[in-house]
Parts: structure tokens; C-alpha cells; sequence
């Protein structure tokens, strides 16, 4: 398989001289496939990038997986333009929403409306097929596995498994792990304490032995202070389930639209610093570079 | 009365006003925390049952059934149960007061001694900590149909509650004669078509024939009929029931004896108060 990463920073785009090293644009993982299956998780602004460097005279047949609903994982759809062209198939999949009970077309249909977008989903020229994924539940790209698995986040958010040509990957989607939210002395602590590591354990099994490991790594430990709960995760719990998993390459994504190249750079630095003996590579993902596993 | 036509009315049954009013400030307040959310579902059984039919939903494909809030939330997220609960509130509030003459505040005192009570019998028998959240559970909705009887089915439900009352009769009987199926059958037929874990089906449909084999359906037996002789809430039935021979083997003892060990009661009573006030 070979991966490229179209977006990395979370929650906004953020174009500029500060993050040209990085890029710029929101989630967005092209992944390929030895027989050449496009196979995209999530579809932040860099699938519009991803798009541009698709060949114009040929036919597109796309496999859009959503993690999650939040904008900068969606933004980018009604900009991937192979949506524009006849005899291109695209198919998205994604998870119910609880709350709405609908599934993953609602976020195309409810971005496509007239007041938010110039065209509606009835006037695309693609093919659209939508296909609603249960956690737990194998799908097939080719000869791609596709494996979800329920993971924390302010919404359904689901972490993908790729299991392809022998390799395999994992992406968490945005992924804060579960932890408990009563204290220690509260009666009920100790049994929401036993869900807790079950959920965890459960997690790790799913990563289990995966040759890239693509985590939501949006904090410090010290900014996490005052973000738990938000929905993200932080440098360390990336490392500790990057062990845990017994990944080979631990790829940290989702950048705070906040931190420049520099920081970037800094704080790789200290990681690859401060975890020499580390069994994995510990990589920044950055756009546009091609990975093969 | 069919399956399809109560799973239809629950869908626009109104939760309890004071945990509807307790989820909107919750859910105006960044900083309330997630305990205090899962509190107050926990307390109301609207919310409870609506929460655990979408999680035990064929959709999350859960390797195992989910019977409690807490578990809930571990899987899906706060925020996202936070949500539905916002959208459970958004249908709006039961009537304290309804056609059927139900009266839902001392119905909720009830319901929610029976699952501290049960939660207590269940530790007391030695459950395993992480099943004790099942207790709750099941004390919480084993009256489950007797809440969509007074709002769908109020003219029969009154009538029940009516001969129930005048003749001293168990209420389950009346409401077989005016609406063709007890309340028992009616919260396990839903429990079921939701997908809920086997034993809590089980429980909530036995909970007045406890079978020799379930603790569960032994202990939710016994905490409800401790909750009708102390006259905490009141759910329309004005029979407290004899153990069957299964019970008092199990607990080897008479229900007065039963209320003795548990000793004193009073927290539990103020904390469901609290709830309701």
C-alpha cells in the first residue's frame, strides 16, 4: 500500500508561510492499493489537492471513507471534482448517526443545498453510491479490508483499519480515548473504570500489529489541561498506543491549526528525542509525501 | 394491544419534566460535567430506555447487549448521548397528571427506589460490581408499560388502576382484563424488539413470577414489593406480593426481615426525592 497524506491539520484550514513544511489543509489520506484501488479516508480540504492530481482523461472510481461528520472532515466533498464528471463512481461510506439516525449521505445532502453550495446533489454528474458501516463489520475495496471501530469523539466517529497486499494501516478519525469521568473516590469510579479499560483494550486489539499507525495527535500534555473532553488526543497517549498496538510507524496528524512548521519541527525533535528506544518510527504526517509500507 | 403500535408510541413518548429541564441547563453549561448528564438519565426511565434502544441498535453491532447508561457512554461518547438526551427532552414533558389519573411523580418515586433497592439487594447477594449498573437498570423499567399505558392507553389504564384499587387486586390482573396485556409483557415485548440483554427481557417480564434460575428477576421481585410496603412512590398497585418459594429459598427470609437488613433507607429515599423536586 502506498499512503499520502492530502491534509493534516484538525479543525480549520490554515494556509499560510507558517505552514508551507506541513500544509495547510484538513484531514485528508490517499491511500493506494497494489492494484491500484483509490481508497480515501476522509475528505477534509486536502481532497480537493488529491483531485488535482487525479488524470482528467480517465474514469475515477473512489472509495471516500468518512471517520466522522465534524466540517473539517467533510468540507472538502462538494469540492472533489470527479463528483462533476459523467462515468465516475464515487462511493462514501460511513457510520449512523444516533442522534439523527441517518447516515453518511445527510452530510453530502445537507452541504448541498442551494443556500450553502451554487449545486445540488441532484445536478452531480458522478455516480454516488452511500454505504452504512457497523462497527466491527468488514468491508472490501478489492482486494482491501476495511475494518471500523467505534471510537471517542464529540460525535460518531469511527478509526479505520486497512488490511491490504499483506500490510496494513490504521486511522483513528479524531480519537480522544475514553477515560473515566468520575473521580476516585466516587462510588461508581471503580465500575466505570472496568468499561473504561475494556473500550481501551478493545481499541488496541483493532490496531493491533499494523505497519502505520495514523493518530490524532493534536496536543501537549500540558494544553491537554484544559482540553479534555474536546475530543483529541495528545503526543503521549499517541506513543502509548503506538506501543500498545506494537505499530511500526506512528504517524501524528490532525496539527492544531495553531502550530507552525517550527513548533512542528521543535516538538518532533523532542519526541524522537525523548523516546530513542521507542520499537517504531515516530513520524509528523505531512502533505503531499509518499509513503510505501 | 400490538407490538408495532407500542414501539410507534414510545418513539413520541415526553420524558420526565424535571430531567428535561435538568438536560437543557446541563446542555447550555460548557462546564457541566459528564457525570451529572449520566445522573440524570439514569433517573429517568424516558430517556433510559430511548438511550439504550439506539445503542443496542443493530447499527453499533456491539459485541455484547448494553443495559447501562454508563456503558452507553464508554461507547458512543458523552457528547453524543448528551445529545440524544437534548433530543429526548426536545418532545417535551410528561404530564405530572394524566386522562388515566396516573400518577407519573409517585410512579417515578417508585421506579426509582425499585432500582436502588435492586442495585442494593444485588450487592448485598454478591453480584460482581460491573453488573450492579443491570440492577438499577431493570428496577428502573420494570414498570416501564404501566408509563405507556397512561399516555396511549388512558381510558383502559384507568379503568385498571380503578379495580385495582376498589377491589384490592393485583393491578397486573385488571389491566389483562381492559387492555389485553399487563404491563409486564408490554416493557419486555419492547425490551425485546429493542434488542435489550436477554436477562433484562427476562426480569422486566417476570418481575412478579420470578423464575427459580434469575437472581436478577429474584432481586427486582423483592426490592419491588419492598418498595410498596414502605410506601415510597406509588406505582397503582396496592398489593404487596408473597415470595414464591424460589425467592425465599434464595434469600431465606420473610420481606419484613428483607427490609431489616437492609438497614436504613433514608439516603436512598432523599436521593430519589432529589430527582423529582
Amino acid at each position: 500500500m502506498k499512503l499520502i497524506f492530502r491534509g493534516v491539520r484538525g479543525s480549520i484550514p490554515t494556509p499560510g508561510p507558517g505552514t508551507v513544511k506541513y500544509g495547510g489543509n484538513t484531514t485528508c489520506i490517499e491511500i493506494r492499493t497494489a492494484s491500484n484501488e483509490l481508497i480515501i479516508l476522509d475528505a477534509g480540504t486536502g481532497i480537493h489537492a488529491l483531485a488535482q492530481r487525479l488524470n482528467p482523461r480517465e474514469t475515477v472510481n473512489a472509495h471516500i471513507f468518512i471517520t466522522h461528520t465534524h466540517w473539517d472532515h467533510i468540507q472538502g466533498l462538494p469540492f472533489f471534482m470527479p463528483i462533476f464528471m459523467p462515468n465516475n463512481l464515487i462511493n462514501i461510506y460511513g457510520g449512523i448517526d444516533p442522534v439523527t439516525n441517518e447516515g453518511i449521505q445527510r452530510s453530502m445532502g445537507v452541504q448541498l443545498q442551494y443556500s450553502f453550495f451554487p449545486i445540488r446533489e441532484a445536478e452531480l454528474k458522478a455516480k454516488l453510491n452511500y454505504h452504512t458501516l457497523l462497527p466491527g463489520k468488514t468491508v472490501s475495496v478489492g482486494e482491501a479490508r476495511i475494518t471500523p471501530t467505534l471510537l471517542n469523539h464529540p460525535v460518531l466517529n469511527f478509526g479505520y483499519r486497512i488490511d491490504c497486499d499483506g500490510q496494513s494501516l490504521f486511522f483513528t478519525g479524531d480519537y480522544e480515548p475514553v477515560y473515566n469521568i468520575y473521580s476516585p473516590e466516587d462510588p461508581d469510579h471503580d465500575e466505570y473504570q472496568s468499561y473504561v479499560e475494556a473500550k481501551l483494550a478493545e481499541v488496541a486489539q483493532a490496531m493491533s500489529d499494523v505497519d502505520a499507525l495514523i493518530v490524532d495527535a493534536s496536543y501537549t500534555d500540558e494544553e491537554y489541561r484544559s482540553k479534555q473532553g474536546w475530543g483529541h488526543g495528545t503526543y503521549r497517549s499517541a506513543l502509548s498506543m503506538a506501543a500498545q498496538a506494537h505499530a511500526k510507524k506512528l504517524f501524528l496528524t490532525h496539527h492544531d491549526p495553531c502550530r507552525s512548521d517550527r513548533q512542528l519541527d521543535r516538538i518532533h525533535q523532542q519526541l524522537q528525542q525523548e523516546n530513542r528506544d521507542a520499537p517504531f518510527d515516530i513520524l509528523m504526517a505531512r502533505e503531499g509525501i509518499e509513503y510505501t509500507l | 394491544m400490538h407490538i408495532d403500535e407500542l414501539v410507534t408510541l414510545v418513539e413520541k413518548m415526553p420524558a420526565f419534566p424535571n430531567s428535561v429541564q435538568r438536560v437543557v441547563e446541563l446542555a447550555s453549561d460548557i462546564n457541566s460535567s459528564g457525570k451529572d448528564i449520566v445522573v440524570v438519565i439514569e433517573s429517568d426511565p424516558v430517556m433510559t430506555v430511548k438511550i439504550l434502544k439506539a445503542i443496542n441498535s443493530p447499527f453499533y453491532g456491539l459485541p455484547r447487549k448494553i443495559n447501562s447508561i454508563q456503558r452507553a457512554v464508554v461507547h458512543i461518547g458523552i457528547n453524543t448521548i448528551k445529545n440524544m438526551a437534548l433530543s429526548v427532552a426536545a418532545i417535551g414533558v410528561l404530564k405530572p397528571h394524566n386522562k388515566a389519573g396516573f400518577d407519573t411523580g409517585k410512579f417515578l418515586l417508585h421506579s426509582l427506589m425499585t432500582a436502588a433497592i435492586c442495585k442494593k439487594l444485588g450487592e448485598t447477594m454478591g453480584v460482581p460490581q460491573n453488573e450492579l449498573s443491570d440492577y438499577y437498570v431493570a428496577g428502573l423499567l420494570h414498570d416501564f408499560g404501566k408509563v405507556v399505558f397512561a399516555e396511549f392507553k388512558a381510558e383502559a389504564f384507568k379503568q385498571s388502576l380503578q379495580k385495582s384499587a376498589e377491589q384490592q387486586l393485583p393491578l397486573h390482573h385488571c389491566e389483562n382484563e381492559f387492555i389485553g396485556i399487563d404491563h409486564s409483557q408490554a416493557g419486555a415485548l419492547l425490551a425485546e424488539k429493542w434488542a435489550f440483554d436477554a436477562s433484562l427481557v427476562e426480569a422486566i417480564n417476570h418481575h412478579h413470577t420470578p423464575p427459580q434460575s434469575s437472581l436478577l428477576t429474584q432481586c427486582l421481585f423483592v426490592a419491588n414489593q419492598v418498595s410498596k410496603q414502605l410506601g415510597i412512590g406509588d406505582a397503582g398497585n396496592p398489593i404487596v406480593e408473597a415470595f414464591p418459594e424460589a425467592v425465599s429459598a434464595h434469600f431465606g427470609m420473610d420481606l419484613n426481615e428483607v427490609i431489616e437488613s437492609l438497614g436504613d433507607l433514608s439516603t436512598l429515599k432523599s436521593e430519589a426525592l432529589s430527582f423529582i423536586h
